[in-house]
């Protein structure tokens, strides 16, 4: 592996999820659990349906090509790429082609890996349709049309990722990305994100950036979540690593393969002499659609913070700990939990502390995800309120908590319901503080004799006797101040 | 009494006065249908059982029409005249029908087309050829040969058509009627099963200028369906026959109608030169100026070639919906692939199978450029000449082919042969979206022959209003086909 650098190139296709219909047709653009019900005639191509471009996805495609910081064309086109196969009814696929330019080209984006900042150039972004789904049986083949037509955006990366974990680490950069600027749920258990990998190897000691110095192009053929990408990468290093130790790499062609989730494998599909001739050519149905300056400034300025400017923000502004806001951002289901939390007057910090530890450990240790969780940012607004008001301890709060989290009753309901009241009238207090102290004449003793530690061990009595209904920091100033008095 | 022989407005005082009723004409209509259907095999179905409709103050409303059968129709077998759709009954319908059915139009057939509108004989849809009421000996070209057969019988005043290269237009010259297409984008076409779809125009045959206009006001109109429709509503084509053509500039191209141009011309093509010329003396007679311009010659002969690459390209890929799975019926084999095969290979016939072929090997990567993206190139030209013209003159106006209807025995397609720019100029309206209008302007050898009027984009009511003023001084307006068919 020292003798090599690897070089990787990704595309990665993502499902625009946040449209409410398809790409080119009328019907619906939702996650269906019954099959075939999201389907218009031009989903199946019946003879005479045109597409119709929906204007919505075109301005995410525009979104995330200004995001990826790509060059947006002057005119959108679209072109008809031709192939066969049962699941792609009309006999070709609408796409865009690097010539006319498509929604983006020649992008950079930087992300971190390890803690390292990276960089990543985009050789282009461009919006076409997804293809149905086939499910294949042993008694034959089911094709769900329910995808077909579903938009779709595909990234194309230069070979500049340099190992599995960049890869993935660019991919979670990605689909926070998408996810964050209300493009896509990016959920790959729905098969919203797919991936090609192209992997090659060149000896360490050439320069990576004269593409005549690059190796033996592969690519990795649906890859479907992120371990797979990671797994896929690995092993294609490791064959083609052997491939060169046993001096058989310069005989292998530039190919196709196929990553088999299985056996953990790739699998050759075909050689570069049996590519695909697509046979692009500009869909003639839709006519050439201008990009204004005027809608591009607009939808620049509607792009929403995304997770890198929520991170800084919580830093600068709520003086959140940089870990804690890179946690807090991971999941932006869970930055918009905090930030909606603290929105309803909840303390920064409080809410912070709350959803990194309390929340997301409960969260991981029940192996939900937040919007199946019971509790609200209302209900955790309200409990941070009850422990600043002293109304409860944080101990009660933590009991609270949970069963907030799980019953989905407010805070203030379970600590009525429990008769949690945290006891702050210092008269009542002041007589409980004086019956320890009453009880414990040689702890009194042990105190003036110099173990002044020994008022931790009183305050604990007292909140003992009071069930941890006290207020703990009064109870030691009372003590304090008592145990003088004898 | 004869009704299906009377123009629109005609047929509509008739039934508004309650000469006669929806009923009575759908019922001429049918019996005139299955009398030309035995003669001229014009129909893929004949609706026997088509319902009449209330009459309203819609000039359509009650009165019976013919639908091409590469319309959608929901509920009506819809063949594109082929045998890959020989089953196939859709669930909707073309939104271009859909206006005329809310006109209270009553579709009483489907006419037969060259297979999927490739082809100009009228010869090769799958219920066999399609023969010219006034000759049966004769094509009625096409690809609308059942819809031009129809309306020049009598069948009813107007069917639908559609035009690629002239599938409108030199069917209506053929047969002695009218046949307009309008600028690309004002009938939509969804619902039309697509040939070549930049090329591609929904129209009408009818068999005056008046009645055209009078359809197409109905057909037309933007469509959220078809994202190549434009709002027209502003445009009213019966509205804007008025008949004032004084001072209109005309032009024609001398390199296409100078017979000086053709050595071995037949006397078919010198009388139909000649009688284009007394046309020409007409248009002046109506006070409009007549030029004659040059276009290199290179340019023009180069247009048929450009239709070739362009609609077999497009072709191959619209038609690549046709797998027999989804629609149409299945192909036998053990896999998709070997079932999509048989189908495809059975169902369509040897001259589109060839189309395809073309189509393939043009956008293949090592040809693309050389065949498909100069025949754009050549297009563009094409268009930009004939543009050019349009800052000079009111409309173009050219002979349609090389003479009349040409005889069935010993023809063959297009495609195979060397035709001339002469025989294939009106391919330029569907290069440039062109509004364009074929009326009938004299006989040869007791054949009908037409005159091609072609404008400007969205200059469709200048162009119609031209082409009324020139019906108006020639006999051949309302034109029933001589042969006694329904004897």
């Amino acid at each position: 592996m020292n003798n090599y650098q690897v070089l990787i190139g990704l595309e990665m296709h993502c499902e625009i999820s946040e449209t409410n219909s398809k790409v080119f047709s009328g019907a619906s653009n939702s996650y269906s659990d019954v099959p075939n019900s999201n389907v218009r005639p031009i989903d199946m191509a019946f003879p005479g349906v045109l597409p119709v471009v929906n204007k919505e996805a075109v301005r995410k495609a525009l979104m995330a090509s200004i995001i990826l910081g790509c060059k947006q064309p002057e005119y959108i086109y679209f072109e008809r790429k031709n192939y066969y196969y049962p699941d792609l009814p009309k006999g070709f696929q609408i796409t865009q082609e690097t010539k006319p330019a498509p929604v983006g080209i020649y992008g950079k984006l930087d992300f971190e890996c390890d803690g390292e900042m990276k960089s990543v150039r985009i050789n282009n972004l461009h919006l076409e349709e997804d293809a149905a789904a086939n499910e294949h049986l042993p008694s034959g083949t089911l094709v769900n049309y329910n995808r077909a037509g579903v938009p779709l955006l595909e990234l194309v990366t230069e070979p500049d990722l340099h190992s599995a974990d960049e890869a993935v680490a660019f991919l979670e950069t990605m689909r926070s990305i998408y996810q964050y600027a209300g493009i896509s749920e990016a959920d790959s258990k729905k098969g919203q994100i797919r991936c090609d990998v192209n992997v090659s190897i060149m000896d360490k000691d050439l320069d990576a950036s004269n593409p005549d110095n690059w190796g033996i192009k592969v690519e990795i053929k649906n890859v479907n979540s992120f371990g797979g990408v990671r797994d896929a990468i690995n092993y294609e290093i490791k064959r083609q690593i052997e491939l060169k130790e046993d001096g058989k790499y310069d005989e292998m062609p530039q190919q196709t393969r196929r990553w088999d989730e299985e056996s953990g494998t790739t699998i050759f599909m075909r050689g570069k002499v049996d590519a695909i001739d697509y046979k692009y050519f500009v869909e003639p149905n839709i006519p050439k659609y201008k990009v204004s300056d005027e809608w591009l400034k607009n939808i620049k300025q509607d792009i929403p913070r995304l997770a890198h400017e929520r991170k800084e923000e919580y830093i600068n502004e709520y003086g959140i700990s940089s870990y804690d806001a890179g946690v807090l951002v991971k999941e932006k289901a869970i930055s918009d939990f905090f930030e909606e939390t603290i929105n309803l007057g909840a303390d920064a910090k409080s809410a912070s502390n709350w959803v990194t530890t309390n929340l997301l450990g409960h969260l991981n240790k029940m192996e939900l995800t937040i919007n199946e969780a019971k509790l609200t940012p209302e209900h955790l607004a309200e409990l941070i309120k009850m422990v600043e008001d002293k109304e409860i301890s944080s101990q009660q709060a933590k009991g609270v908590f949970t069963e907030s989290l799980e019953t989905g009753k407010s805070p203030k309901q379970i600590a009525a319901d429990k008769g949690l009241k945290q006891i702050t009238d210092t008269g009542e207090i002041t007589k409980i503080v004086n019956e320890v102290l009453d009880e414990n004449p040689n702890i009194i003793e042990q105190y003036k004799n110099g173990k002044t530690a020994m008022v931790n061990y009183l305050v604990g009595q007292v909140m003992k006797k009071t069930g941890g209904k006290a207020n703990p920091g009064l109870a030691r100033d009372i003590m304090s101040t008592e145990i003088e008095k004898r | 009494m004869s009704y299906m022989n009377k123009s629109i407005k005609e047929l509509h005082e008739a039934l508004k006065n309650g000469e006669v009723t929806s009923k009575d004409l759908i019922k001429e209509s049918l019996e005139k249908s299955h009398k030309l259907q035995e003669k001229c095999n014009a129909f893929v179905t004949i609706l026997d059982d088509a319902k009449e409709t209330e009459v309203t103050d819609s000039l359509l409303s009650g009165i019976p029409y013919g639908i091409k059968d590469n319309y959608s129709t929901k509920g009506i077998l819809s063949t594109g005249s082929s045998n890959t759709l020989r089953d196939y009954v859709p669930f909707f319908t073309a939104t271009a029908i859909k206006n005329l059915e809310s006109q209270g139009a009553v579709a009483v057939n489907k006419t037969v087309l060259d297979e999927f509108g490739m082809g100009g004989t009228g010869t090769t849809g799958h219920t066999g050829t399609v023969k010219n009421p006034w000759d049966r000996s004769r094509m009625c070209a096409g690809s609308s040969a059942g819809s031009a057969a129809a309306v020049a019988a009598g069948v009813y005043p107007y069917a639908t058509g559609s035009d690629t290269g002239d599938s409108i237009r030199k069917p209506a010259a053929y047969c002695g009627i009218v046949g307009y297409k309008p600028t690309y984008g004002m009938i939509s076409r969804y619902g039309l099963f697509p040939f070549a779809s930049s090329l591609d125009h929904c129209g009408v045959l009818a068999r005056s200028v008046e009645d055209a206009a009078i359809v197409t006001d109905a057909m037309k109109g933007i469509d959220k369906n078809d994202m190549t429709t434009w709002d027209s509503k502003d445009v009213h084509l019966l509205e804007a026959l008025t008949g004032k053509v004084k001072g209109k500039r005309l032009c024609y191209i001398k390199e296409l109608c100078d017979i000086k141009n053709y050595p071995n011309a037949t006397s078919e093509l010198k009388e139909h030169l000649e009688n284009f010329n007394k046309t020409l003396e007409l248009c002046k007679s109506l006070g409009m100026e007549v030029t004659e311009e040059s276009v290199d010659s290179t340019l023009l002969n180069a247009s048929p070639s450009v239709y070739v690459v362009i609609s077999c390209a497009e072709a191959t890929s619209n038609m690549s919906n046709l797998t027999g799975f989804i629609f149409g019926p299945r192909g036998e084999g053990d896999s998709w692939d070997e079932s999509m095969k048989n189908y495809r290979t059975k169902g369509f016939s040897p001259l589109i199978k060839r189309r395809f072929v073309i189509g393939s090997y043009v956008l293949q990567a090592q040809n693309k450029d050389r065949y498909f993206h100069n025949a754009q190139r050549v297009r563009r030209l094409l268009v930009d000449k004939w543009k050019e013209l349009f800052k000079k003159y009111d409309a173009v106006i050219l002979p349609v082919s090389t003479g009349p209807a040409k005889p069935l025995e010993g023809s063959k397609d297009i495609l195979d042969k060397n035709e001339s720019a002469l025989e294939e100029h009106l391919q330029i309206g569907n290069y440039g979206g062109f509004p364009s209008i074929t009326i009938p302007n004299g006989f040869i050898n007791n054949l009908p022959v037409g005159v091609n009027i072609t404008g400007n984009c969205y200059d469709d009511e200048n162009v119609l209003n031209i082409a009324y003023a020139l019906e108006k001084e020639m006999p051949y307006k309302n034109q029933i086909a001589k042969e006694r068919v329904y004897e």
